[in-house]
């Protein structure tokens, strides 16, 4: 016989049966990190652990002045542009004039909120006085006047502030309406998905409406979802956040970012391990247990997948659908500016670009976090 | 013989583009209660075809199978099944892989009850430490043992391996060779296992089953093995009955092997 060499790692276990104490393990920490998104951070990790220290140096410098350098690039072109790109009406604003224009928005939204802080003490002291009054009323024997300044304090309690919109307002106005237009395309998506990929015959049923409305954009889809939610939901007062407006808007993002989460379930669901089956076949599991504890986990990876394609599809729409449907969100904001048409307006316009690429981006890694938690290691014996 | 389990002609027939193939054809075997039979034949004489018909996860084309009385109809927990990969369902701990199946088979048992068994039976192949591991973390041998676990801790009638230990290296073939003789010397559970490893074979059969070459693939001899239990491999391998099983075996396959050569 060869000479054996232990693979097992049982064996290898125990043979060093001492070695349980706690040690910062560098690669196992970057691989977190990467794991998280956070690749950036695992050479400094690893230089931590001493593990290489000139390449992990090498690679943290790289890592951090290529990006620097080329953004410089960006910046001295559209600098440069800035003096070249004007026309009788407007031109492009440059990054210092942006960067005033940001200041501005900024002062602009704390004022704003200084106002509204202002405008609830100052109804709070009212109410405040009002019950004074009231209870002088009641000590005077006069119940219908305290009544009166009872309900007038009431009043000025449940007064809300109407000022006007920031645009961080608009930032949070976006982020709602594309939670609940991706939630609704999840909803609806992932069950779809998996009776398609289960059943054959839903498949060849469901795919041609499918292959057919995938493309669509949503400047087209936005008049007939304006339709349904004329239709169908009732204006509410013009303080609350759940506009008629915002519904039409999740609507389209539901409409355009449904497609990628359906198909990869499908895929995935088809395609599922003829292996795992059989371990549903032996089990002799029952058709929702069979859904439920074989084929949804195994399909969750590309499912996320899907989800984080989805998303971005959604957020890539949802500008426009807000500015269609003027849905009091970024997409609203850019509208605005632009029918202002002064360069400051089109310097805020460059701000709320780099914030929709960055919430994008934040967007798209929170989905490539949760699809590497659910991602499962492949085995191969 | 009383027999517990019994094919009767089992034969399989696939419908292919040049007409029919007949893998396997009138496979009569019948075995005891708590015996160990080992099937050898050459690689696709159609081994795990009879095995997944036994399972339940093929369909027989003619002929039955008859487990304690029952002609089986579909694959069930009755019969614990190891494949060559386990197939252990990657998202789930090795606690959990094992879970699943006793949950599904013990719907009666208090919770107490079914952690006691997967304990146990975790116990007994040695993965104690490694229950919170995912497959993904751990090796061949390891996730073997978690197959074996599985199948064994739905105490079904009859055991089914299909080549379990084929991809595993040599030192590691050997623990779990015994892991599988100690947690069936425990249970004397009836089985069925493929092996196209010799050694493997005379070491855990009461009986080997040689299977001839395909196509229209049947049972071409039966060998008794009769050392006694528990064996010790060393032990036995010095004994010269051990060689003429051996050389009997061999014997078999090379003949099936000029068989093909000549065919072809
Ligand atoms: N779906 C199928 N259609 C036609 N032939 C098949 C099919 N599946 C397996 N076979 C054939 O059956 C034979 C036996 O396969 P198998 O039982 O896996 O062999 P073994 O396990 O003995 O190596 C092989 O020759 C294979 O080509
Ligand atoms: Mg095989």
């Amino acid at each position: 016989m060869n000479a054996v060499v232990d693979t097992d790692p049982i064996v290898q276990e125990e043979k060093h049966p001492a070695r349980k104490t706690f040690s910062y393990n560098p690669n196992k920490v970057a691989h977190n990190l990467d794991k998280l998104g956070l690749g950036y951070f695992s050479p400094i990790a690893r230089l931590i652990g001493n593990d290489e220290p000139a390449k992990q140096i090498r690679e943290i410098l790289e890592n951090t002045f290529l990006p620097l350098m080329a953004f410089a690039v960006f910046v001295a072109v559209w600098w440069i542009s800035s003096f070249y790109v004007v026309s009788d009406s407007t031109k492009i604003p440059s990054p210092d004039e942006t960067w005033r224009a940001w200041g501005g928005m900024v002062e602009f939204a704390q004022a704003e909120k200084l106002k509204e802080v202002e405008y609830y003490k100052a109804n709070e002291e009212r109410a405040l006085s009002m019950e004074q009054k009231a209870a002088d009323a009641a000590a005077g024997g006069d119940a219908t006047k305290a009544e009166r300044y009872t309900g007038l304090a009431e009043k000025f309690r449940t007064k809300i502030y109407q000022g006007a919109t920031t645009f961080f307002d608009q930032i949070w106005i976006s982020l709602i309406t594309i939670v609940v237009g991706f939630s609704c395309s999840t909803l609806l998506g992932v069950p779809i998905g998996i009776l398609c990929g289960v059943s054959k015959k839903i498949n060849i049923a469901l795919n041609p409406l499918i292959q057919l409305f995938k493309p669509v954009s949503p400047l087209a889809w936005f008049p007939i979802v304006f339709v349904f939610t004329t239709w169908g939901i009732e204006q509410p007062p013009s303080t609350s956040i759940w506009q008629r407006a915002l519904w039409t808007s999740a609507g389209v993002v539901t409409l355009c970012s449904i497609w990628p989460t359906l198909i990869n379930t499908a895929v995935a669901v088809a395609s599922i391990d003829k292996d795992f089956l059989n371990v549903a076949k032996v089990l002799k599991m029952g058709w929702f247990q069979k859904i439920w504890k074989i084929i949804l986990p195994s399909a969750l990876p590309l499912i996320f997948t899907g989800l984080r394609l989805s998303i971005g599809v959604g957020w890539m729409v949802l500008v426009a659908s807000d500015m269609m449907a003027q849905n009091q969100g970024l997409g609203k904001f850019v509208w605005d500016m632009y029918q202002n048409g002064d360069t400051q307006s089109t310097a805020q316009i460059i701000i709320a670009v780099f914030f929709i690429g960055a919430i994008g981006f934040l967007l798209d890694r929170i989905m490539l976090v949760c699809q590497r938690l659910v991602t499962f290691e492949e085995q191969n014996i | 013989m009383d027999s517990y389990f019994e094919t009767y002609n089992l034969t399989k027939v696939y419908k292919t583009p040049n007409g029919d193939a007949v893998i396997v054809k009138g496979f009569d075997l019948k075995i005891k209660k708590g015996e160990f039979v080992c099937v050898i034949g050459h690689s696709g004489c159609g081994k795990s075809t009879v095995l997944s018909m036994v399972a339940g996860l093929s369909e027989v084309s003619d002929g039955a199978v008859i487990l304690d009385g029952k002609e089986i109809d579909g694959a069930g927990p009755d019969r614990g099944v190891v494949f060559q990969s386990p197939c252990l369902l990657p998202w789930l701990t090795t606690w959990d892989n094992v879970m699943i199946g006793v949950k599904q088979v013990y719907y009666h048992a208090t919770k107490e009850e079914r952690e006691q068994i997967v304990e146990y039976y975790l116990a007994a192949v040695g993965l104690s430490e490694a229950k919170d591991k995912r497959p993904g973390e751990l090796s061949g041998g390891m996730r073997q043992r978690v197959g074996l676990a599985r199948a064994f801790a739905l105490s079904p009638k009859m055991l089914l391996l299909d080549e379990p230990f084929g991809m595993l290296d040599k030192l590691t073939k050997f623990e779990l060779q015994q892991v599988l003789l100690d947690l069936w010397n425990r249970e004397r559970l009836t089985a069925m296992m493929i092996t196209h490893d010799v050694d493997e074979a005379i070491y855990l059969a009461d009986r080997i089953v040689m299977m001839t070459s395909g196509p229209a693939a049947t049972i071409g001899s039966i060998l008794e093995i009769t050392f006694p239990r528990p064996r010790d491999r060393k032990e036995i391998m010095t004994t010269d009955q051990y060689y003429d099983y051996r050389e009997f075996l061999m014997n078999f396959l090379e003949e099936k092997d000029s068989e093909i050569k000549e065919a072809a």
